[in-house]
């Protein structure tokens, strides 16, 4: 059934367009340093997407992914510290602090939910609050400052970022199977299908013995689980949080997600596309700093005009599927 | 018939073509509408009905072809541009086949969608309103022009189309299927406007599958058969067989086939007692044999639909319902359609496109929404859904040139087909079906009522909710009937019969004491 359209290619070719351009540009481009720099930046906004594909194509969206990453650091790095003082074990300690994380991120997922299905209130407004109020608790936790991992622990939690496997860093190997778990979640599973179903038509779907407040429930528990996700890898990175954590992440996953074809009013999603999109975003912005030709500071600007490109090119295309 | 204005040509449409993307679905099509003529176009369903009156008021464009206008009693001259903007300027006015409105309008609103009346500045919406009311009333219709579309039942969204038509000062009017939605009733009302319009010179184009109305109303047929044209009729020199046999392109052996009805086991499948619904003050009890088809009738708003989504956890009872359900002797109590699913029950949806198909989604995907617990352990498998697919398209007649097409674009019969086959693939024992013929053309229709026949007579059981009064009568076992909430009777034997059905419907008769529970009359019905 799958045929090759520019629906489908689109994205992909696009990506190739603005690699070529990359190679044009700079030589440094095609290092190996530079280019598997390039795919570990892109995990985190990538592993993120890949959620924000699930709440859209069941027809929500999800503002507050940036804020719950950066109360999840936050989390993470005030339960690693408190830890060192009774847990010997360095390992065990991150591996509950990964624990935590991954809980807290399915809870937040579970209370944009039940807030949006439950208390029926517009997912847009439920995680417009949420993202409030996550941010404000970080920058409280930190007390307006930063929040810093013990440096001990951060010695051995710094190889899941900067560990390499086969060549490539961790981060891209977990983005890898982040994509994998999820396309085939999406498109081989019924809850997937559920998932187009209720992104399609709600009524539709109620009436064809679907849980609509389930579905819907669980991709944003899912989205929760993927910040968690990130946010493990995000980590080790930097060692610390702030209030400046995950800022913006919201829209770049959002762009990623519509860069890729899935369309934000629901029904229709693509996991292969949103991983393209995460790429085509961190090429952007890597190419810029290579290149004096345009500012680095315009990186926003050359992103926004991408996104609108996208989505004028794909406009309507979704509606022969 | 005045004569003068009528009788002239108004649009004249020479060798219409058609094709979506490389498939063309008309060929060739000639058409001349007449000013003060109900004009009727016949056809099985994907014959290119709908396609084609959407080319004569501008929705689609012509892939070859001519359309020509009369303009103030010149001959028709050849158009240059047309779209549904123009053609609705030039008085040529579609009622959709699938409505138009929007749903979170007021019906005021609706009526003058695009033909606002204004004021200095502002909208004048008082006069919009009363004007409202007033085409409304002229269809005997007692919608509240402030309510909101979403509101609505189905046959008021139709009404509020039809008086919308009113607003446009059309002088041709194009009705796709606007029965199909209706009771008995309101049809004759919309008759009645349709003279009054006719005598006022508009030209009528009308497309039923019910054929007594085209034998009422139409005074020329058009037939179509798979795109391309049969032929032009007087409407006089046809009977309803030569009108089934030029369609099918075949002889139809009898519109509405004998259907045997093999006795009813003593096994009662579902027992619904003292269920109140939210705004009625008598609860109702009924209850379903094994075997059985039990007819549901009444007018448009009688509840037979709420009541059915009320038993199936779809819509809340009441607050202070103490009543309950139970499925082959067991209590239940839905609170969502899987509940009832797995429970081996289906329903068929009256809104085909508000609650049953995903518009935008392949047919496939349709096809197995309800049924995907079939074929799935971990993933879904998508050869056995396939193969499943095809077969249904077998056993349901759907037809469409292009399997790829969204379920949208297949055309309004095979849509319900569609429907039918996603609900009844998931082996229920107990079918609940509201409206299931509407729009089905009548060869079709009658290979669905075999298929039902069989399944009665394989053990299964059957609520029939349906305005087609030949339907049930021909279906049933026991008919009961409905009226503001209530039922206030159920027939059996020589009772089901048309005139008696009204008197309940219209609730001249009642012989439910209220609170007597009709199983009663269940026990004495093993009839063969
Ligand atoms: N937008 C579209 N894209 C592709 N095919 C289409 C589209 N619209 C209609 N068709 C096809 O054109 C054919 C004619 O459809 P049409 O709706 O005109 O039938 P109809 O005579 O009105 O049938 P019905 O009695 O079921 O309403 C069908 O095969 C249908 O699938
Ligand atoms: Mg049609």
């Amino acid at each position: 059934m799958p045929k090759l359209d520019l629906k489908t290619a689109g994205p992909f070719l696009a990506l190739v367009i603005i690699f070529i351009i990359g190679i044009l540009v700079n030589d440094a481009f095609l290092s190996s340093g530079n280019l598997s720099n390039i795919l570990a930046r892109s995990s985190f906004i990538g592993i993120v997407a890949i959620g924000a594909t699930f709440v859209i194509t069941a027809g929500g969206i999800d503002l507050s992914v940036g804020s719950m990453a950066a109360f999840i650091s936050g989390c993470m790095i005030l339960l690693m510290n408190a830890l060192m003082d009774s847990v010997d074990s360095m390992i065990a300690i991150i591996l509950l602090a990964i624990l935590a994380s991954l809980g807290i991120g399915a809870v937040a997922g579970l209370i944009n939910g039940l807030l949006t299905t439950k208390a029926k209130i517009e997912a847009f407004i439920v995680t417009l609050g949420t993202m409030g109020i996550y941010r404000s608790l970080i920058t409280y936790m930190a007390d307006g400052g930063t929040l810093s991992l013990n440096f001990t622990i951060g010695d051995v939690y710094s190889e899941v970022y900067y560990g390499v496997l086969l060549g490539l860093p961790y981060p891209v190997w977990v983005f890898l199977a982040v994509a994998v778990i999820g396309y085939v979640l999406l498109n081989m599973t019924v809850f997937g299908r559920h998932c187009f179903a209720v992104g399609s038509n709600e009524r539709v779907a109620k009436y064809s013995a679907i849980h609509v407040d389930r579905v819907k429930t669980a991709t944003y528990m899912l989205q929760g689980i993927c910040v968690a996700i990130a946010t493990i890898i995000y980590v080790p990175r930097l060692g610390s949080a702030s209030g400046q954590t995950g800022i913006l992440w919201e829209l770049e996953a959002i762009a990623a997600v519509i860069i890729g074809g899935t369309v934000l009013k629901g029904g229709y999603g693509r996991i292969g596309g949103t991983v393209v999109g995460a790429l085509i975003l961190t090429l952007i912005g890597n190419i810029l700093n290579l290149t004096d030709a345009v500012s680095n500071y315009l990186n926003g600007a050359v992103q926004g005009i991408i996104v609108i490109v996208a989505v004028y090119l794909q406009r309507g295309a979704w509606r022969r599927d | 018939m005045p004569e003068n204005k009528n009788n002239k040509v108004v649009l004249s449409a020479k060798n219409l073509c058609k094709s979506f993307g490389t498939v063309e679905v008309l060929h060739g099509i000639d058409l001349d509408l007449r000013a003060g003529e109900v004009h009727a176009v016949l056809g099985e369903n994907g014959a290119g009905k709908s396609t084609l009156v959407k080319l004569l008021s501008g929705f689609e464009q012509l892939s070859a072809g001519e359309l020509c206008l009369g303009v103030d009693g010149e001959g028709p001259a050849p158009l240059g541009h047309w779209d549904n903007e123009i053609a609705e300027r030039a008085g040529v006015v579609l009622i959709h086949q699938e409505f138009n409105l929007a749903e979170q309008l007021s019906v005021a609103e609706n009526i003058f969608l695009g033909n606002e009346i204004s004021g200095v500045f502002l909208l004048d919406k008082k006069t919009m309103r009363a004007k409202s009311l007033q085409y409304l009333q002229v269809l005997h219709s007692d919608i509240n022009p402030d309510s909101a579309m979403q509101d609505l039942a189905v046959s008021a969204k139709q009404m509020v189309e039809i008086a919308k038509a009113q607003a446009k000062n059309a002088r041709v009017l194009i009705l796709d299927e606007p029965t199909a939605v209706l009771t008995q009733q309101e049809s004759q009302v919309l008759f009645e406007l349709v003279d009054r319009l006719l005598a006022q010179g508009v030209a009528i184009v009308f497309i039923s599958h019910k054929l007594d109305e085209i034998e009422q109303i139409a005074d020329v047929i058009t037939i179509l058969r798979d795109g391309a044209l049969v032929g032009h009729y007087p409407a006089k020199e046809l009977s309803k067989d030569d009108m089934a046999r030029l369609m099918v392109g075949r002889e139809i052996s009898s519109l509405f086939p004998n259907i045997p009805k093999p006795s009813v086991s003593d096994e009662v499948a579902l027992r619904v007692t003292n269920l109140t619904m939210p705004g009625n003050i008598n609860p109702i009890s009924f209850e379903l044999k094994r075997g059985e088809v039990l007819g549901f009738s009444g007018l448009v708003g009688s509840g037979r639909t709420a009541l059915m989504e009320t038993v199936l956890g779809l819509r809340k009872a009441a607050r202070d319902n103490t009543g309950h359900v139970e499925v082959r002797g067991e209590q239940v109590c839905f609170k969502q359609l899987s509940s009832a699913r797995d429970k081996g029950i289906a329903y068929l949806t009256k809104d085909r496109k508000g609650s049953g198909l995903l518009l935008e989604k392949g047919l496939a995907f349709n096809f197995s929404l309800f049924s995907l617990h079939k074929i799935s352990r971990l993933f879904i498998d998508t050869k056995q859904e396939q193969a499943a697919f095809e077969k249904a398209i077998k056993t349901f007649d759907i037809r469409m040139k292009d399997s790829s097409i969204a379920a949208g674009n297949l055309s309004g019969g095979n849509q319900q087909k569609l429907l039918l086959a996603k609900i009844l693939e998931a082996e229920p024992s107990i079918i609940i079906i509201d409206e299931p013929t509407r729009g089905i053309d009548i060869g079709t229709k009658s290979q669905i009522y075999h298929f039902i026949a069989q399944l009665i007579a394989s053990g299964h059981s059957l609520i029939l909710v349906s305005s087609d009064i030949t339907e049930v009568i021909g279906l049933s076992h026991r008919v009961a009937v409905m009226y503001h909430g209530e039922i206030t009777g159920v027939l059996e034997g020589d009772e089901i019969e048309e005139h008696e059905i009204m008197r309940y419907a219209t609730g001249l008769k009642n012989n439910i004491s209220s609170q007597t529970a009709l199983s009663q009359s269940g026990i004495t019905n093993a009839k063969a």
